[in-house]
């Protein structure tokens, strides 16, 4: 590099440029706000780890300049839980799409969240498969068109809030990039929060979903996102749920403590271990204690 | 501090599965995520067990998909890691197994082959999975798959696994079957010093000078793992040197092509074989897995009866010892190779036979093992004809 640098680029891979993004694509803010979230944070940025699945999501774990793991189509969630598990000191963020976590990686999510492992998901929703070209998701409002519902889609979509706040997440909060300084929060508190943690950001995909909707550049979706916004903290998730052109419930909804896997399985293993497990404990909480 | 010695030296009276479950940890093994599935459950509630014992740790997954997921994620946080399954999970596994082929991460897989296909026969024994295991993800890759015969073999042959998916960076499969996972015999395990471990080669020098794919001359890259401050970039996409992924032809090819080569050129290393009996014999079972228990019978029987018959026993399926088999076809009148599947590695055997001589499946879908008496049949007709 020989030309002036860009303030982050110590945190991006300015080798990768050009990216892949479409002009409009919301995804790369959202990449910008975790980046700015890391490192406001200051955790050490050799232990933090971007796991991400398949998807144009899928790509911030190559674009950013940490350990990152782009892994099998909707995988990325159980692929975190190795590296956690095997590595417990491990920062370890998800950052993948709608498609990638929430259809074929559903059962992973609810699982994750139930488990309560200290993991953090941050989940890009644009409403769409954008990578294959526009196909409906699991997050496709009700009568959106796309290349396989040519005729509107008539599968209710998931409201994730709900999904995951029922699954045992113990932070779970929704932005949209318009959104950038509450993202840049909510992506510190998530990632700072013991246990299994949620954000999820609305993200126009000019390309795959806006276009076909006929409802103009990504400009009127940030428009959009500012216009009908409500932004609710301790909202019930449940009435999070998306149609198309309605209201969108913002905020954070969850925001709770309960013990973490890694708490109940020492918890539970100190029972049978006294020796090995009491003393992990107690240094763990002790060195939380210093953290905090 | 730990309350359990990870390696139980003695004398012992196992079933193959606590065997394997015994030689993963006395590899080096210290994680293990897996779904129950008869018959290879008794690894999974053994490392459940034991594990924490060790200051391991286990997980049971929601699924075989994620069992696989989590200890590739395992391995890259550098530590050695196990999934066991059947049939029904290995099928659950073949994408995620390409993608530990293709990111070169070194784990071992357990397969306890029950008949198939679908639900088949839980229970009951197969071999059904011989040619899955070497090509059932898409793609082109070459893989090492070890086939014990023993609860002893268990225990030696994770060991084994693990060492070549260290050296080698690739996920290893132990295809072992229904008798094999239940059969409880002696199994002796050796003093700690006494058990080679390999460790997979790690680079230390500066972070600039580091190119996750960039191999040694053996074609194996350095191995780093998350949180040690390289900063690697790992896909599953065609990538560079760098790691970075591309989309050139020769990118593609200088990948590709080093992932197969990495391993048929050390195929002299890799490749185990047992044989009995192969001097002057004029037939041979090639047999591998149970069915090399019951063709060594039918070997001794036949041998009383006055053929000269010898037999040869796969420890190393994948790669394919061709040049051994190519070199016996010039010399013996057949080849028998009994199978619990309708046909798999005999394709193999006639492959290398190249018409220089006969070759003769004996078959059955799973269900049970071939009789001693079978094979002797086979054997008389290949000696009569």
């Amino acid at each position: 590099m020989t030309e002036a640098q860009h303030p982050l680029d110590h945190l991006l891979r300015a080798d990768r440029l050009p990216h892949i993004w479409c002009p409009g694509c919301g995804i790369g803010i959202a990449m910008r706000c975790l980046v700015l979230a890391l490192e406001e944070l200051g955790r050490p940025l050799d232990r933090v780890v971007v796991v991400s699945g398949i998807g144009c999501s899928a790509r911030v774990a190559g674009y950013v300049r940490l350990d990152g793991f782009h892994t099998t189509h909707g995988r990325a969630i159980p692929f975190a839980t190795g590296l956690k598990l095997a590595k417990p000191d491990l920062t370890v963020i998800v950052f993948s799409g709608d498609g990638d976590l929430a259809a074929i990686g559903g059962n992973h999510l609810i699982h994750a969240a139930r488990r309560n492992l200290d993991l953090t998901v941050i989940c890009v929703n644009n409403f769409i498969y954008g990578m294959t070209g526009g196909q409906f998701g699991p997050t496709t409002p009700l009568s959106a068109r796309s290349t396989t519902t040519p005729y509107g889609n008539f599968e209710p979509p998931f409201n994730l809030p709900a999904l995951v706040a029922a699954s045992g997440a113990v932070y779970v909060a929704r932005w949209t990039v318009f959104h950038v300084r509450r993202l840049i929060t909510a992506f510190q508190e998530a990632i700072a929060k013991r246990g299994f943690s949620f954000v999820e950001v609305l993200s126009p995909c000019p390309t795959g979903y806006l276009r076909r909707n006929k409802l103009g550049e990504a400009l009127e979706m940030m428009r959009y996102f500012k216009a009908r916004s409500e932004i609710r903290h301790g909202a019930d998730p449940a009435e999070a749920g998306i149609e198309m052109g309605g209201k969108l419930l913002l905020g954070k909804f969850v925001d709770i403590q309960r013990p973490t896997y890694h708490e109940r399985m020492r918890e539970q293993l100190a029972r049978s271990f006294i020796e090995p497990y009491a003393e992990k404990v107690s240094e763990e909480i002790k060195a939380e204690e210093v953290e905090s | 501090m730990k309350r359990g010695p990870a390696v139980l030296t003695g004398v012992h009276f196992f079933n193959g599965d606590v065997a394997c479950a015994e030689g993963a940890l006395a590899a080096g093994c210290r994680f293990f995520a897996g779904y129950p599935i008869t018959p290879a459950t008794e690894i999974a509630e053994r490392m459940a067990e034991r594990l924490p014992e060790v200051g391991g740790t286990f997980i049971q997954m929601e699924d075989e998909i994620a069992s696989l997921s989590a200890v590739l994620g395992a391995s890259w946080a550098g530590v050695k890691a196990m999934t066991a399954t059947s049939g029904p999970g290995f099928s659950l596994m073949m994408e995620n197994l390409g993608f530990g082929y293709m990111t070169e991460t070194p784990c071992v897989i357990v397969n306890v082959q029950r008949g198939g296909p679908s639900t088949g026969l839980p229970t009951l024994v197969g071999q059904g999975d011989m040619l899955q295991a070497r090509w059932g993800s898409h793609g082109d890759y070459e893989t090492i798959v070890l086939a014990p015969s023993s609860a002893q073999e268990m225990f030696d042959l994770t060991i084994a696994a693990f060492n070549l998916s260290e050296k080698y960076r690739l996920p290893v499969l132990l295809l072992s079957d229904a008798i094999i996972g239940h059969i409880t015999e002696r199994v002796i395990i050796p003093p700690e010093e006494e058990i080679p471990i390999v460790n997979r080669k790690t680079f230390r020098g500066p972070r600039e000078a580091y190119l996750p794919y960039l191999p040694d001359e053996d074609l194996v890259p350095p191995m780093v793992a998350a949180g040690e401050g390289y900063r690697v970039y790992i896909t599953g996409l065609t990538h560079d040197e760098r790691g970075y992924p591309s989309t050139s032809p020769e990118v593609q090819e200088r990948l590709v092509c080093r992932l197969v080569e990495k391993i048929r050129r050390n195929k002299h290393d890799i490749i185990r074989l047992e044989e009995c009996g192969i001097e002057d014999a004029e037939v041979v079972l090639v047999a591998y897995g149970v069915s090399a228990r019951v063709a060594y019978r039918a070997m001794e029987l036949a041998r009383a009866a006055g053929h000269r018959v010898g037999w040869l026993r796969l420890i190393t399926v994948w790669p394919f010892p061709e040049e051994r088999l190519r070199d016996l076809a010039t010399r013996v009148r057949a080849f028998i190779v009994p199978e619990l599947n309708l046909g798999q590695i005999v394709r193999e055997v006639e492959r290398c036979a190249e018409g220089r001589t006969r070759t003769i499946p004996v078959l059955r879908p799973g269900g049970a093992v071939h009789a001693p008496r079978e094979l002797l049949t086979s054997i008389e007709e290949a000696f009569h004809d």
